[in-house]
């Protein structure tokens, strides 16, 4: 093999830099995020509650929030009657987060885990967090 | 090792249709049983939303100022200083420039040096609607001519289209601008173009726009297509004006100026 030892160097130094994340992570325990539901408004719910079941919230929500912006911004649909038949009224800023007042802990727990940046603080607000 | 050329076009074949139906799994939405989208109860309806300025109750520097700050307040409408980068929705405009083609030397000069309240038209043949590339800019069946920031990329098609100059565009961050801020109302983000929406928010939970409100009936806000609404009944009593109306957009906002009431 002509320049073998230059081919087999490169191949180890490619080899280091590509299984990097897998070398540095092995033995660590996996660290899953976890959102806190500790708010002043949840903590008064006696059933606590969101405007859908956990379960279906978990996986769906950013596709449930799309459907309430085109609903309430382009329909005028702002109200939403959720599958247990009760009303909430479509807002981000206000139905949302005033439970969920806690972005930091709630929202970017996940996202940062996840390696996602939604664009919704852009412009809606959110109440200072101590 | 024995596959047959029918075999292996079999396979070939099964495994497609394996892929696509697992594909198109990725794009069926999770529908919630039951749920389901209602305009609010409480809202205001009207066919076509129009409003009325009485440029004549206008007196005071004060009563302008009182309307513009109001809106600017709960709408997070930043303050820049720089007019080059300014944001406005409602605001004041000398007569020459808001009514250019009613310019004849000799209008009174109580008229002639008088502001005159200005926002977008929401006109019935909205140039900024056809302009739109992206449809952020659409007619709701109310009349009011709406703004979606989702979809809005900035081209700015919408500002060279409006006569009024009733769009800004946001050069800058706007949140460093805002003194006062409304936690309840969102503001907008760097690169898109914003206006005036006829309180759409507040016409939901069934409160007229908020200019109206403090104007101390100054202005009047109805619906045009009911000949027994508020709006009408002015109309037709007073000789009313609309901006620019040669050019055929149709403006949704009427004034009302010069001339006294026992003229």
């Amino acid at each position: 093999m002509y320049d073998g030892g230059k081919i087999i160097a490169g191949i180890v130094i490619f080899l280091i830099f590509a299984l990097f994340p897998i070398y540095s992570n092995i033995g660590k325990a996996y660290q899953p995020p976890k959102p806190k539901l500790d708010t002043p408004e949840i903590q008064k719910m006696v059933v606590k509650k969101c405007v859908e079941p956990k379960e279906y919230m978990i996986p769906e929500h950013m596709k449930l929030i799309v459907d309430w912006r085109d609903a309430a911004l382009r329909e005028a649909k702002r109200t939403y009657i959720n599958s247990r038949g009760e009303r909430y009224t479509i807002s981000l800023q206000n139905t949302c987060m005033k439970c969920h007042s806690n972005k930091k802990k709630f929202c970017d727990e996940c996202h940062k885990h996840a390696g996602v940046k939604p664009y919704c603080w852009d412009c809606h607000f959110v109440k200072e967090e101590e | 090792m024995g596959m047959d050329r029918r075999e292996f076009l079999r396979l070939a074949g099964l495994t497609c249709i394996g892929i696509g139906v697992g594909g198109a799994q990725l794009f069926v939405r999770t529908k919630i049983a039951s749920s389901e989208y209602a305009p609010p109860e409480e809202r205001l309806t009207a066919k076509r939303w129009a409003m009325i300025i009485d440029l004549r109750k206008f007196k005071t520097e004060e009563d302008y100022k009182r309307v513009i700050e109001a809106c600017h307040k709960i709408h997070n409408v930043p303050n820049i200083p720089d007019p080059a980068d300014e944001i406005k929705w409602i605001w004041t405009e000398d007569f020459e420039h808001s009514f250019p083609e009613q310019m004849n030397p000799f209008i009174p000069e109580s008229v002639e040096e008088k502001p005159v309240l200005v926002l977008c038209n929401h006109c019935g043949k909205a140039p900024c609607v056809r302009v739109c590339p992206t449809k952020a800019t659409f007619k709701r069946p109310d009349g009011i001519t709406a703004q979606d920031y989702h979809r809005c990329i900035g081209c700015r098609f919408c500002m060279a289209a409006c006569p009024y100059g009733a769009r800004s565009f946001n050069w800058r961050d706007p949140r460093p601008y805002i003194k006062e801020e409304n936690l309840e109302y969102p503001t907008r983000c760097i690169g898109v173009v914003e206006k005036c929406t006829f309180c759409v928010e507040r016409l939901a939970v069934g409160k007229k726009p908020i200019c109206v409100e403090k104007s101390n009936g100054a202005m009047l806000f109805g619906d045009l297509e009911d000949p027994s609404s508020e709006v009408r009944m002015y109309l037709a009593e007073h000789f009313s004006i609309r901006r620019k109306p040669e050019l055929g957009t149709q403006p949704s906002v009427f004034y009302i100026i010069g001339g006294e009431e026992h003229a």
